[in-house]
């Protein structure tokens, strides 16, 4: 019989933060700019530039560590971590090894039966990202865009709780939630604001040491986590099972082959001579500060959860749809403070617009509309304006187009019938086209007006309001 | 006459009265440095063409009455380490020997808003390390007293430049004693500053954590002058300090009376050249007889200042001179293949023998299994002589000591020696390692007409005890009719 084994997994999240300008100078984060736009002394390197660190930058890696149950390092220091790369503009980074921001903290991922585990937080630590390197093979040569050189970063350091490539994407979504919230990053994985290095082992079930573990890298997108663990607990389980050893080693997964292969083992692994850099004295975080960053912690999704519940009065399950993305949550609560129908609102983002972003593949923060004309399509159909057939029509061509919903009705002549003498016309018109529902009605098959009705509602294509036609047609049978 | 032989507050008071104008000033300046550069190479850059320009914008500017300073118009160079925007910046290294910085230097700008003429770029050891001048790239300064020897280092340029009257003052950089020890060999004044003083930034740095800039000039009044105009509070460097009692200028009190001066036994040891001693011994004469109270005490743990200097130091160098690869900016090997020769053939090519062995050290005490071993307990060693100083200033006001245990060394003797060399730092690093100000003052000359130099350091923020010191001092050398800086070469 074939032993049993078990995965371990940690992740190291780097997170790129929105603040506006660089950790170590004030040149702009923005995206896209003209290579080397955004860029100065400081953030190329030039001889005598010194960084002056952004405090934005503390501000953000402590709510995050607040957020995570963490415990915030009061006097922190930064450390130079020595490396030669051309994107490194200094041949140093600029990191925390001695005295990061946050230590000892926990999250809480849903587990398969309903309940919750917690997967400790080993630290969070500030660093600065590098700029992009561009291999030209045409001109033969690279070239260096530093844009993005002193961005800051935090990586996110878990402790090895994890048990399976699905829970490592539960708490993976579960961080990505939270700092969304927090608005302190978009954490775009394909984009490379969130990326994720997966430390991985396997040990036989019940031994209480650890494996040798590998590191992947080059991880971007929840699918290739998922893929790329479930590769390297089979590889790492038949070595051991073909009696070999796992070599402790960083891996590379590629994405489109399926498979990871070595960058550099442990004994090539760099010294990287870390030390405190001079240049940046050490900064206390007081207990006030903590507090004014407490102060502006947003509402969390589990908190937001309760309120919808209780606020709104909606279902649990439709509270969860919609805080499970922070721009739905926020969509919903502003089209709520104008129109006062929770639970419609709900039904148009859960229903309409959540089959037409996944229909073209938009993710919620890229809703095209405005919460303002989805109000005002609620409000027109809850006063019967406008049928439920006909507002679906509408809602299509608001998704495309943000039309003004009252407007547009207006200008196409879509407002339900509501004069009784051209109703009264098509009544007419369809009672005598089909007489045999008319007598059925009339014997007691009261069913049959729901026919007439809809006969009534085509004729009008759909503009009549279907409930005066109904009470027209019922006073007419009557006499 | 050369205008260049005046003090630079006699030089500048004379500008604003209008007596002479700043494009005479620079013109004599210019007719010196003709003269006398070929034999001391004081610069490895002269721009006669800015300067002249320069001098036309400030003279403009005095006579519309928007430039008051008492320096405004003076001619004035700067060390090849201190950015200056469009002039070479070379740090006496072949590694940035056609470098041209894209901004200026804190303390620059702060001395251009003043009205400063800037002359050129003082020749150093490269990138600040030696303790000579003669491992410069460019060739090593000779001393203007007699050119068999050196000048000093590593801000041998500016202090020679200034003792030869090829300007009239001049920006220099300290971080084992480079304002100092050349300042002693060239018989001029310098001061370090109390670390955090004068901004770092666009200093091209050497050791970050004790890297200060600072003037050297005729006199002590000069020193405090240039002083007061470059030191202040800069955002653009996190170790910039807002502090107290920057008002140098009104230290210039020819009066001890009661001021407790301590002068550390422990350098009066073997080593020390005994003209040297003597010159000590006669300050400390002098000050008592202004008043002043001087004892000798024990000074502990100086045996380990060196090392531990040299340690932090080399650590600090190695990361900091890290960025000169070859890649953005600086000499670039000529034929490579790959990145990785690149690098290797740049840096070979780009640094000199020094330099090379400082940078190899650095990451030698950073190192996994020396960290703790080297770099920690220099660490620790540099806390227990910051204690040590603490004890002592709780005693005294300011101390008294060498600068250096001998005169200005021959040219091409020291080089080969470089742990001898190391330890002639060995009156100078404690004030680094502490962040204490120190400054140097000339004190006479030995028997071959070579100038020896003393040391003040004071205690944190008390630059102004330690100036009016100096300046006691002066004033009394002066009345005895003894020259404190070479009137003629």
């Amino acid at each position: 019989m074939s032993k049993q084994y078990e995965t371990v997994i940690g992740l190291e999240v780097h997170v790129e933060l929105s603040t506006k300008t660089k950790i170590f100078c004030g040149c702009s984060t923005a995206f896209g700019a003209k290579p080397n736009a955004n860029t100065c002394p400081v953030c190329t390197g030039m001889p005598g530039a010194l960084p002056v660190l952004n405090k934005k930058v503390v501000e953000y890696a402590v709510a995050v560590g607040l957020a995570a149950d963490c415990e915030i390092t009061r006097d922190i220091r930064f450390d130079r971590k020595n490396y030669f790369y051309p994107d490194n503009p200094q041949n140093y980074q600029i990191s925390q090894l001695y005295f990061p921001v946050c230590r000892n903290g926990k999250i809480a991922i849903p587990t398969k039966d309903g309940g919750e585990k917690w997967i400790r937080i080993h630290e969070i630590h500030m660093e600065e990202d590098a700029g992009k390197l561009k291999h030209e093979e045409k001109e033969n040569r690279s070239v260096i865009d530093f844009n993005r050189s002193g961005v800051p970063l935090i990586e996110i350091v878990s402790e090895p709780d994890l048990r399976s490539g699905e829970e490592a994407v539960e708490y993976l979504n579960k961080l990505r939630l939270m700092i969304q919230y927090l608005g302190v990053s978009d954490c775009k994985l394909q984009e490379g604001s969130m990326r994720a290095d997966v430390n991985l082992s396997v040990r036989e079930a019940g031994s209480v040491s650890y494996g040798v573990r590998t590191e992947m890298k080059n991880l971007n997108s929840m699918k290739a986590i998922l893929r790329a663990v479930e590769h390297e607990k089979n590889r790492q389980i038949q070595l051991l099972a073909e009696g070999k050893n796992v070599i402790q080693e960083t891996r590379r997964w590629d994405d489109g082959r399926g498979c990871s292969y070595p960058m550099r083992s442990k004994e090539d692994a760099k010294d990287y001579r870390y030390f405190p850099d001079p240049d940046l004295v050490s900064v206390h975080i007081s207990e006030e500060w903590i507090l004014e960053i407490k102060k502006r912690q947003p509402e969390f999704r589990s908190e937001k959860i309760k309120r919808y519940q209780t606020e709104f009065g909606l279902p649990r399950y439709d509270a969860e749809v919609l805080t499970g993305d922070k721009a739905l949550a926020d969509f919903f609560e502003k089209t709520v403070q104008l129109c006062s129908r929770p639970k419609k609102v709900s039904n148009w983002l859960m229903g309409e617009t959540m089959r037409l972003l996944n229909e073209k593949a938009m993710e919620p923060n890229d809703i095209p509309f405005s919460p303002k004309h989805l109000a005002k399509l609620i409000e027109l159909t809850e006063s019967g304006a406008i049928g439920t057939t006909l507002a679906k029509e509408v809602f299509e061509v608001l998704f495309a187009q943000n039309i003004d919903p009252e407007r547009y009705i207006e200008e196409q002549g879509l407002k339900t019938v509501e004069d009784t003498q051209e109703l009264n016309h098509i009544i007419e018109q369809v009672v005598k086209k089909y007489p045999k529902s008319v007598e059925d009605y009339k014997n007691g098959r009261k069913k049959a007006i729901g026919f007439l009705i809809g006969q009534i509602m085509k004729a009008t294509q759909g503009r009549a309001n279907p409930t005066l036609a109904k009470e027209m047609l019922e006073k007419r049978f009557v006499q | 006459m050369n205008l260049m032989k005046l003090s630079a507050l006699e030089l500048g008071k004379k500008i604003q009265s209008g007596e002479v104008s700043v494009m005479e000033a620079v013109c004599d300046a210019m007719e010196a440095i003709n003269a006398k550069e070929e034999a001391l190479h004081c610069f490895i850059t002269v721009d006669e063409a800015y300067a002249k320009k320069r001098a036309e914008q400030v003279q403009n500017s005095i006579k519309n009455g928007e430039l008051k300073s008492l320096l405004a118009g003076v001619p004035m160079a700067v060390k090849d380490n201190l950015c200056t925007k469009g002039m070479r910046t070379t740090c006496g290294s072949k590694m940035l020997e056609h470098f041209i910085p894209s901004y200026t230097a804190e303390a620059v700008q702060k001395l251009e808003q003043a009205g400063a003429v800037l002359l050129g770029k003082t020749n150093m050891d490269e990138f600040a390390m030696g303790s000579t001048s003669e491992t410069s790239y460019f060739g090593g300064t000779k001393n203007p007293w007699n050119q068999n020897h050196v000048a000093g280092g590593s801000s041998g340029g500016s202090c020679a430049a200034v003792a030869a009257n090829e300007c009239c003052y001049a920006l220099g950089s300290d971080t084992g004693g480079s304002i100092r020890l050349p300042g002693a060999f060239c018989g001029v004044t310098g001061i370090k500053p109390t670390y955090g003083t004068v901004s770092r930034y666009g200093l091209v740095a050497y050791a970050s954590s004790m890297d200060q800039v600072g003037p050297v000039a005729k006199d002590v009044s000069d020193c405090a002058a240039v002083l007061e105009i470059i030191s202040s509070f800069d955002k653009k460097d996190s170790t910039s300090i807002q502090r107290p009692a920057l008002d140098f200028t009104s230290a210039l009190i020819d009066n001890v009376e009661g001021m407790k001066i301590g002068i550390p036994i422990s350098c009066f040891d073997s080593e020390l050249d005994s003209e040297v001693h003597n010159a000590v011994l006669t300050a400390a004469e002098r000050l008592k007889e202004r008043g002043a109270i001087v004892r000798e005490f024990d000074l502990g743990l100086m045996d380990y200042a060196v090392p531990a200097y040299y340690m932090i130091a080399c650590a600090e160098a190695g990361s900091n001179l890290a960025r000169f690869d070859g890649v953005k900016y600086g000499y670039r090997t000529e034929a490579y293949e790959g990145l990785h020769q690149m690098y290797k053939k740049s840096r070979s090519e780009g640094f000199g023998t020094e330099v090379k062995r400082r940078l190899l050290l650095g990451a030698f005490v950073l190192s996994e299994g020396y960290y703790e071993d080297y770099y920690l307990k220099a660490l620790r060693t540099k806390a227990c002589i910051q204690n040590e100083f603490k004890r002592v200033f709780s005693q005294f006001d300011v101390l008294l000591s060498p600068a250096s245990f001998s005169v200005a060394p021959k040219a091409d003797s020291s080089l080969d020696n470089p742990l001898k060399m190391y330890q002639s730092d060995q009156y100078t690093v404690s004030a680094n390692l502490t962040g204490l100000p120190a400054m140097c003052l000339p004190a006479g000359t030995n028997q071959n007409g070579l100038p020896i130099g003393l040391q003040l350091i004071g205690n944190r923020f008390e630059e102004k005890k330690m100036i009016r010191t100096a300046y006691t001092l002066e004033q009394a050398m002066r009345r005895k009719g003894e020259k404190n800086h070479v009137k003629t070469v």
